[in-house]
This record gives structure tokens, C-alpha cells and sequence, in this order.
């Protein structure tokens, strides 16, 4: 029988390495705009936990930190999102944003 | 009006959004009518944004590309089907074996969707579709009467005149949205896929799922989402796998968990991991799913705008049966098909364009919608979803137990006693079991 030897760690690469499996022709506009201040208010935060790229970051005061770089332009963060007018959402520029890979 | 002046001061006939299955069949059939078509496609190739599951069934292909399995891209032909169900440390799985499905005309194949999008645009670029990639559609054109009549991309001089609209640009729709033919967006509708695409050599790959050379493995999993409605899966490819998570965005949401901590528990589970373990990460990837079916569809129908795939959430999301690809490609070509209709007689209005709905409602793409249309409430419901897979693990664990020397109690016992335990009503499980048998009988 094929063997792979087991690694007992097998560890969960970390999210970094996960999105480096990506690829992503990132255009210099933003396609995606998040007002944090608006977020301030918001208990629930769901974009957090919902967003797979893990784009939106809390900060201290309460608002939201977001990146667009590594989006995969899923759509689940406006989706989610409670708070009208917190999330500007758009496609990128034709070419640009997440490529899955061919063979 | 005659066509002459539907087509007047156009740059082309019609315009058709986005080159992923439902757009490229309804390109191939407009170009094969000798219509001029231009195929948007916003990503650098057409497949590229896209991403699924791992199985795609591609008999409709039957009229558009006759012996089409002698050149798709395929990674594997279904031949083995399981449907599992998770506790945390149970598995309950029924596995269909079919050896007639790896031979054509097949019946579900494997296949990375940027290989198999890319390709099937190629046959529409064939047909003399004109296929114009990294371009982002970000408007629509429209006349004084609100028809329809092109769009607006992100090129520069970027407007298109067109006769006709076809809007397949996916689950986002802009376009559809734009036209007013959605309601307002309900996140309950709508399910994050996630997914992770793992290297193994393929000796390993066919030992571990029994099977060989092109034949390959299907796995449908209840349960194992970490308290998320939704679903797992495991497909095979040739030299990879793909392990990934179907989850409903409200529920993902308010639970707290990360989807790639679900995806992680999926593989951690005894009956998953020795399938996955050491397989290396090639590509993670997310996508949503139109999962409510014929209940979130919009209208499918505006004057000079046609919409199919995923944008009219044609996916069908109905638990032991998982498609869209198929529903996308035929939606498509009936697109297409109507859009000729109407071009001919000059009348690209709503009534013009009604072939379209016709043509869906006399086949499987709105029959099985119709008939599957409590399915996917009923597949993601709190009960089906949490109460359950236990009930049919501990029931299988109760039948299967030898507990000598007490004697073997009886099936309608167990199912009696672990349906009190598990504070589950009989009138429920009456009901749901007559929903399940309405849909899936």
C-alpha cells in the first residue's frame, strides 16, 4: 500500500500561507470601500467572522480596518453587513482581482 | 418594429455578460444562428473568477457539443457517490458505486472550473462568438422607454449598443440588480463556499477512495460544519482533492466560526482525515451559492434583457442533489434559442422574449425547481441540519451495537427512544419526512 507518513503535528497552515495560494492581480482602486466609522456602532460585526479572505480587522475604538487586496469578490461581506452605507462594494477593473488557477 | 429597427445604431446584436457556462452556451447558439455577439468576461481569461464545488453534469451538452466528453476538460468521471452523515465522532454513509458512469456518456464529472469555463468559451469564440476578456461591466445602456439597449464597461470609449442583453454575470448579478429584477437581497438565501484544493499523488488518491484511472469520488456530508447550517463535501480530482464547506451566511455569521476553522474541523474528523491527511494545500478559494432556489429567483425576463446561471439563481441546491453548472449551461442556451426568436420577429420586449420562460418551464431547469422548491429550506432547516444526523447516527450505533446479554430491541424502539431523547416532536419528524418525501419522492 502507498504510505504517507503521518506528520502527528500536521499543522493548519496559517492564514498567510492560505492567501498565498491565491492569486490576485491587484489594480491600485480600491473595489471595495469600507467606511469603519460607520462601523462604530455596530454590535455584530458580522464581516469579521463571515468574510473566507478574512479582510475586515476590528480595531481598538470599535470601528473596522479593511484591506481589498486579497478579496475574493465573493459578496458575502455586504450580504452580511447590518449597517446601510458601511460597504461600498464594486468589481475590480476588468483583469484585476482574484485569478483561480487553471491546470 | 421589425428587426431592422430593434438592431438600428447597435455595434452589435447582442451582448451577452459574462463567459462562464451560462453565458458561453447562450453565445454558442446565437453565434451558430449566424447573430453577431460580443461575451464579456471581466477576469483575464473566462473561468477565472470562477469556483465550485468540484462536479459538474454535463448532458445538455448533448446538443450543443455532440461526443463533448472526448474533449472536455474533465479531472475524473463520477462513478462513486456517497452521501455522509457526521457526529463528531460518527459517520453514517450510504455509497452508490456505478460502474457505467465511467464510460459515456457518463453521467458527473470533476473538473477545475477555470479549465472547464475557459474551454467551453472556446467553443463559443469557435462559433464566431467575439470574446472580450478583462472587461467589467458597469452600467447598462437603456432607451427612453427603459429598454434595454447594451451596456456600459470599464473600457475606455467602453459603451456597447446591442439589440439584446443576456445578463450572465453570475450570483452577484449587477446587472439584473441594476435592471430591477431582484427583490432586495436576503442573506438567508445565500450560502459562502469555501474550499480547499489539496496535492496527493494519484496512486494515493485512487487507494484511498478505491478507485482507478479516470474514475472518481463524490462525498456529500450532513453535518461536520461546526453548529453552521449547511454542508460539507469531498471531491476527487486526478492528483488533488478538493475538501471544502457549503455554509448559510446568516448562521456562519452569528456563530462565531471562521470557515477555514470549519474547513479544518471537516478534516480533522476520523472518518475525513485519513481521506486528506498529508495532502498538501494547493489553492483555498470561496465563492457564494444562490441557494434558495425557486424562491429568491428574479424575473427572469425585462425588455431587451434576458438572465440565466447564477444570476436568475438557477443553482440547484436541493441536499442529495447538488447542481448548477448544468442548470447554467441550459438556461443559457435557452437564452440564446429565445434571444433568436425575438431578434427575427423584431420584438425584444418582454413579450418578445417570453420563449425564454417557456423553453425553462418545459424542461428540467424550472420543473425540478418547481418540484425541489421546499428542498432547500428544508435540507438547511435547524432540525435536518442538528437534531438529525444524531438521530441517524445513534440509531445505526443502537442497531449495529451488540449488547449481550441484552436482547436486540427492535428497530421502531430505538427510533422511538432516541427521538424522545433527542426532545425531537414525532408531528415534526412526521412533517418533515412528508416534506422530504413531496420533494425528493
Amino acid at each position: 500500500m502507498t504510505h504517507i507518513e503521518r506528520d502527528p503535528a500536521w499543522p493548519e497552515v496559517s492564514f498567510q500561507d492560505r492567501m498565498d495560494t491565491v492569486r490576485f492581480d491587484v489594480h491600485e482602486r480600491a473595489h471595495i470601500v469600507v467606511d469603519g466609522t460607520k462601523c462604530e456602532g455596530c454590535s455584530t460585526q458580522h464581516c469579521v467572522v463571515a468574510c473566507p479572505a478574512n479582510l475586515f480587522v476590528p480595531t481598538s475604538d470599535g470601528g473596522i480596518v479593511f484591506n481589498y487586496e486579497q478579496c475574493f469578490e465573493c459578496g458575502t461581506c455586504y450580504l452580511v453587513c447590518n449597517v446601510e452605507g458601511a460597504i461600498s462594494w464594486t468589481y475590480p477593473d476588468g483583469g484585476h482581482g482574484v485569478v483561480f488557477r487553471r491546470t | 418594429m421589425a428587426e431592422r429597427d430593434v438592431l438600428a445604431g447597435t455595434d452589435v446584436d447582442v451582448v451577452v455578460v459574462g463567459a462562464g457556462p451560462a453565458g458561453s452556451c447562450a453565445a454558442i447558439e446565437l453565434a451558430r444562428a449566424g447573430r453577431s455577439v460580443v461575451l464579456l468576461e471581466r477576469g483575464p481569461f473566462p473561468g477565472s473568477k470562477n469556483m465550485y464545488g468540484g462536479v459538474v453534469y454535463p448532458r445538455i451538452l448533448d446538443e450543443l457539443i455532440p461526443r463533448w466528453w472526448e474533449e472536455a476538460p474533465v479531472q475524473r468521471w463520477v462513478t462513486r457517490r456517497s452521501t455522509m452523515v457526521l457526529t463528531p465522532t460518527q459517520a453514517l454513509t450510504v455509497d452508490f458505486r456505478n460502474t457505467a458512469w465511467g464510460a459515456p456518456p457518463y453521467n458527473g464529472a470533476t473538473a477545475y472550473r477555470p479549465d472547464f469555463d475557459h474551454w467551453l468559451a472556446g467553443h463559443a469564440e469557435a462559433a464566431g462568438a467575439q470574446v472580450l476578456c478583462s472587461t467589467t461591466v458597469i452600467g447598462l445602456l437603456r432607451d427612453g422607454t427603459g429598454r434595454v439597449i447594451g451596456v456600459r464597461t470599464d473600457r475606455p470609449d467602453g459603451d456597447l449598443r446591442a439589440g439584446l442583453v443576456i445578463a450572465c454575470d453570475g450570483v452577484n448579478s449587477f446587472v439584473a440588480k441594476e435592471a430591477g429584477l431582484h427583490g432586495p437581497a436576503d442573506a438567508a438565501n445565500y450560502t459562502l463556499g469555501v474550499k480547499e484544493t489539496l496535492a496527493l499523488p494519484k496512486e494515493v488518491i485512487d487507494e484511498r477512495f478505491g478507485v482507478r484511472g479516470r474514475e472518481g469520488v463524490d462525498i456529500e456530508i450532513l453535518g461536520g460544519t461546526g453548529g453552521v447550517n449547511g454542508g460539507g463535501f469531498v471531491y476527487t480530482n486526478l492528483d488533488t482533492i478538493a475538501v471544502g464547506a457549503v455554509l448559510k451566511l446568516p448562521k456562519l455569521a452569528a456563530q462565531g466560526r471562521r470557515p477555514e476553522e470549519i474547513i479544518a474541523g471537516l478534516k480533522a474528523h476520523p472518518a475525513i482525515a485519513p481521506l486528506v491527511e498529508g495532502a498538501e494545500l494547493k489553492e483555498y478559494s470561496a465563492h457564494l451559492i444562490p441557494e434558495a432556489g425557486l424562491s429568491m429567483m428574479p424575473k427572469l425576463t425585462g425588455d431587451g434583457l434576458l438572465v440565466a446561471g447564477d444570476a436568475a439563481a438557477m443553482c440547484l441546491a436541493a441536499g442529495i442533489w447538488l447542481e448548477g453548472v448544468n442548470f447554467a449551461m441550459a438556461s443559457g442556451m435557452y437564452a440564446g434559442r429565445a434571444a433568436i426568436e425575438a431578434l427575427g420577429r423584431g420584438d425584444v420586449s418582454m413579450v418578445g422574449l417570453a420563449g425564454y420562460e417557456r423553453r425553462l418551464g418545459e424542461t428540467f431547469v424550472l420543473k425540478d425547481h418547481r418540484k425541489l422548491r421546499r428542498a432547500p429550506q428544508l435540507v438547511l432547516s435547524d432540525r435536518v441540519q442538528h437534531l438529525y444526523p444524531e438521530l441517524i447516527t445513534s440509531v445505526a450505533e443502537r442497531m449495529f451495537r451488540v449488547d449481550n446479554p441484552d436482547p436486540k430491541p427492535g428497530l421502531r424502539r430505538i427510533v422511538a427512544s432516541e427521538r424522545k431523547r433527542l426532545g425531537i416532536r414525532r408531528r415534526d419528524l412526521a412533517r418533515d419526512g412528508l416534506d422530504g418525501l413531496r420533494s425528493f419522492g
